[in-house]
C-alpha cells in the first residue's frame, strides 16, 4: 500500500532534467510558483498544462506512475474544486437544484484553480523525483548561503533537511513492517469501522516513535563518533556545477513568464 | 491445517519504476502438523512466502489455500481475520511490535482482537510468561523496560497467545545468545509435539534445520529450487552450494571423520548427538572385532 507514495522518492535516471544543477531546478520551481499566478484566462491555462506535459515528458517518468502516486493530492484538489463550484456567486447561473447554485464564474474558477494546484504538485514531485535528497539539501545550503550574516544556521538546517529526507523510506518500511505485525495480531487498519480504525492506530504508532527515537539517539552516537562537529571548515566530496543547459533552463522560465504576461487579460 | 501454495508469484511495487519480482512460480505444500523449514540465502524470497501464509501478502498470480480459504490475486477475502487467527507469524524482532503499557495487556492485545474473552486472554497470558520463562514480575511492567531477551519473549507470548494451529517463525532467534536461542527454539519444538502445531521455520541456520524439521524447502532467487526430508536435502552438498547454502556443522564434521577413517556412517547425522551416538558405536563395533 505504502509502496506506490512517490513523495520524497527519488528515481534514478538519466534524463535532461535528472541532469540538471540541483540548484538550478529549486530556482525553477520557486521562481514557477510566483509565474503560476499571472495565468488568469484560458489561454495561460492551456500553456501552463502545455509546459508542465514538456517537463514531465523531458523527466523520462512515467505519466501513469506520476499520476497514480499523487492520488491523495487528487483528493484534496477534487474538495477545492467542489468549494469553489458551490460558493462563487458570480457570473450567470448555469445550474440549479434545490439549495445548489452553480455559477459559470465558480465553474471557471474552480478549474482554473484545480489546473494551478495541479501543475504545481505535479512540478514539485518532478524536483524530489528526479533529483537525489543530497543534491537538493546541498543546492539549498548554497542559495542560503548569505544569510549565514544574519546568523542564521543555514548547515544546521541543511543537516536537518538531509536527515529527514533521508528517513522518509526507512520509516515507511518499518511501518509497513510494524503494520503487518498488528495486522498478524488481528488489528487492522485497512478494514473495520471508523473506530476499529482509530483503535488500530495506536499500536502502530508507539512502535513507530520508540523505533524512529531510537534511531535518533544512534544516528546521533555514529555521527559524533566520526568526528562530526557541525559546518565549520567543512570540504565537499560533491560539487554542484552550474553549465550552459542550468541557465537555458531559466532562460526558459523568462520565456514562459513573457508568453504569459502578453497572453493574459 | 493444509497451506497449500500453487504457482505463487509475487512482485512488489507492480507497476511501478521500483518494481520488484520476489517470487516465481512457486509451489510448496505445508502438511498439518509437519515441521517445515524454508531455508534461503538473503533476498531468495523467504520472507516474501511467509507473509503470504496468513495473507498479508496476495500473490500476483496463483492462489494460496489456507486451510479452506483460497487467497488469490482478484478475490476479496472476507474471511481473512479468522486465517490470520489460525496462522500465527512470529515476525523477525518481533519486540518491535510491543506497545502497550503493561507486557500483561500487549501478550492480551491479539487474543482480544480476535474475541477471546477478557478473563481467558489473562490466563494464557499468565500460562505463557510462566511457559517462556519470564519472572510474574514482568506482568504488571512497561514491555519497554525490559531486556532484548525479555522483549522477544513477550513478543512470542503475543502471537502464541492467538491459540493459532500454525506457526509460522521468521529467524525467531536472531540477536539471541547461544543459550536463550536454543531455550526458545526447544520451545518451539515442545509445542509442536505436544499441541500438534503446525509448524513454519524461516532460517539462515542449517543447524536449526537440520535439527527440527521434518521437511526441508530451499529457496534461491525467488523460486524454490529443493524440497525433501532433511536427510535427502543435506545428502546433496553439491545441490546446496549451487545455492550458496553449506551443510550443517555435524554434517560437515561427518563428513571430515569419515575422510579420516576412510568409512562411511550408515546415516547422514542432522545433530551432534546423534553423530555422538553413530560414533560411539562404530567404536563399539571396531572393539568387538
Amino acid at each position: 500500500m505504502l509502496e506506490k507514495m512517490i513523495f520524497g522518492r527519488y528515481i534514478p535516471g538519466d534524463s535532461f532534467i535528472h541532469r540538471l544543477d540541483a540548484r538550478a531546478k529549486l530556482i525553477f520551481v520557486f521562481l514557477f510558483i510566483a509565474i503560476v499566478f499571472i495565468a488568469n484566462n484560458w489561454i495561460t491555462y492551456g500553456v501552463l498544462v502545455v509546459f508542465t506535459f514538456l517537463i514531465i515528458r523531458m523527466s523520462k517518468i512515467r505519466l501513469y506512475f506520476l499520476i497514480n502516486g499523487l492520488k491523495p493530492v487528487v483528493i484534496l484538489i477534487i474538495f477545492t474544486f467542489l468549494l469553489h463550484l458551490i460558493f462563487t456567486r458570480e457570473g450567470d447561473v448555469i445550474y440549479h437544484w434545490k439549495f445548489i447554485t452553480i455559477y459559470e464564474e465558480g465553474l471557471r474558477q474552480g478549474i482554473f484553480i484545480s489546473i494551478r494546484f495541479f501543475v504545481l504538485v505535479i512540478l514539485t514531485s518532478i524536483l524530489t523525483l528526479t533529483t537525489t535528497p543530497i543534491s537538493i539539501t546541498d543546492a539549498l545550503e548554497t542559495l542560503l548561503n548569505p544569510l549565514k550574516k544574519w546568523k542564521l544556521p543555514v548547515h544546521e538546517l541543511a543537516l536537518m533537511m538531509s536527515i529527514s529526507l533521508r528517513f522518509i523510506p526507512t520509516l515507511m518500511d518499518e511501518t509497513d513492517k510494524i503494520m503487518k505485525a498488528q495486522m498478524a495480531r488481528g488489528s487492522d487498519m485497512t478494514t473495520g469501522s471508523l473506530k476499529e480504525r482509530m483503535n488500530a492506530i495506536v499500536p502502530l504508532l508507539i512502535p513507530l516513535f520508540v523505533s524512529a527515537f531510537k534511531r535518533a539517539e544512534d544516528l546521533a552516537t555514529a555521527m559524533e563518533v566520526r568526528g562530526y562537529k557541525g559546518g565549520e571548515g567543512r570540504t565537499r566530496y560533491r560539487k554542484l556545477e552550474w553549465e550552459l543547459r542550468d541557465t537555458i533552463t531559466m532562460f526558459s522560465l523568462v520565456v514562459l513568464a513573457g508568453v504569459l504576461v502578453f497572453l493574459r487579460q | 491445517m493444509d497451506i497449500t501454495l500453487q504457482q505463487v508469484s509475487y512482485a512488489y511495487a507492480k507497476n511501478t519504476p521500483f518494481e520488484k519480482r520476489a517470487l516465481f512460480d512457486v509451489d510448496l505444500h505445508i502438511a498439518s502438523g509437519s515441521y517445515q523449514a524454508i531455508i534461503g540465502h538473503t533476498g531468495s524470497g523467504k520472507s516474501t512466502i511467509l507473509q503470504h501464509l496468513n495473507a498479508l501478502l496476495k500473490p500476483t498470480d496463483g492462489s494460496i489455500n489456507i486451510g479452506d480459504v483460497e487467497v488469490k490475486a482478484d478475490k476479496k477475502n472476507k474471511q481473512l481475520r479468522e486465517v490470520r487467527q489460525k496462522v500465527g507469524i512470529v515476525f523477525q524482532f518481533p519486540e518491535h511490535q510491543l506497545f502497550d503499557e503493561t507486557v500483561l495487556k500487549d501478550i492480551m492485545f491479539g487474543p482480544m482482537n480476535f474475541g477471546v474473552p477478557e478473563v481467558e486472554a489473562k490466563r494464557r497470558a499468565i500460562e505463557l510468561t510462566q511457559l517462556l520463562g519470564l519472572p510474574e514480575e514482568v506482568l504488571e511492567k512497561s514491555p519497554f523496560d525490559l531486556s532484548g531477551g525479555q522483549m522477544r519473549r513477550v513478543a512470542i507470548a503475543g502471537v502464541l497467545a492467538m491459540n493459532p494451529k500454525v506457526l509460522v517463525l521468521d529467524e525467531p532467534t536472531a540477536g539471541l545468545d547461544p543459550r536463550g536461542r536454543k531455550e526458545i527454539m526447544d520451545l518451539f519444538y515442545t509445542l509442536h509435539k505436544e499441541k500438534g502445531l503446525t509448524t513454519v521455520l524461516v532460517t539462515h541456520s542449517m543447524e536449526d534445520a537440520a535439527r527440527y524439521a521434518d521437511q526441508i524447502a530451499i529457496m534461491h532467487n525467488g523460486k524454490c529450487v529443493l524440497e525433501g526430508t532433511p536427510q535427502e536435502i543435506f545428502a546433496h552438498e553439491e545441490r546446496l552450494t549451487e545455492f550458496r547454502l553449506e551443510l550443517p556443522q555435524s554434517v560437515r564434521f561427518q563428513k571430515k571423520i569419515e575422510q579420516m577413517i576412510g568409512k562411511k556412517l550408515p546415516t547422514i547425522c542432522l545433530t551432534e548427538e546423534s553423530l555422538a551416538e553413530e560414533l560411539a558405536q562404530l567404536i563399539k563395533k571396531e572393539r568387538e572385532e
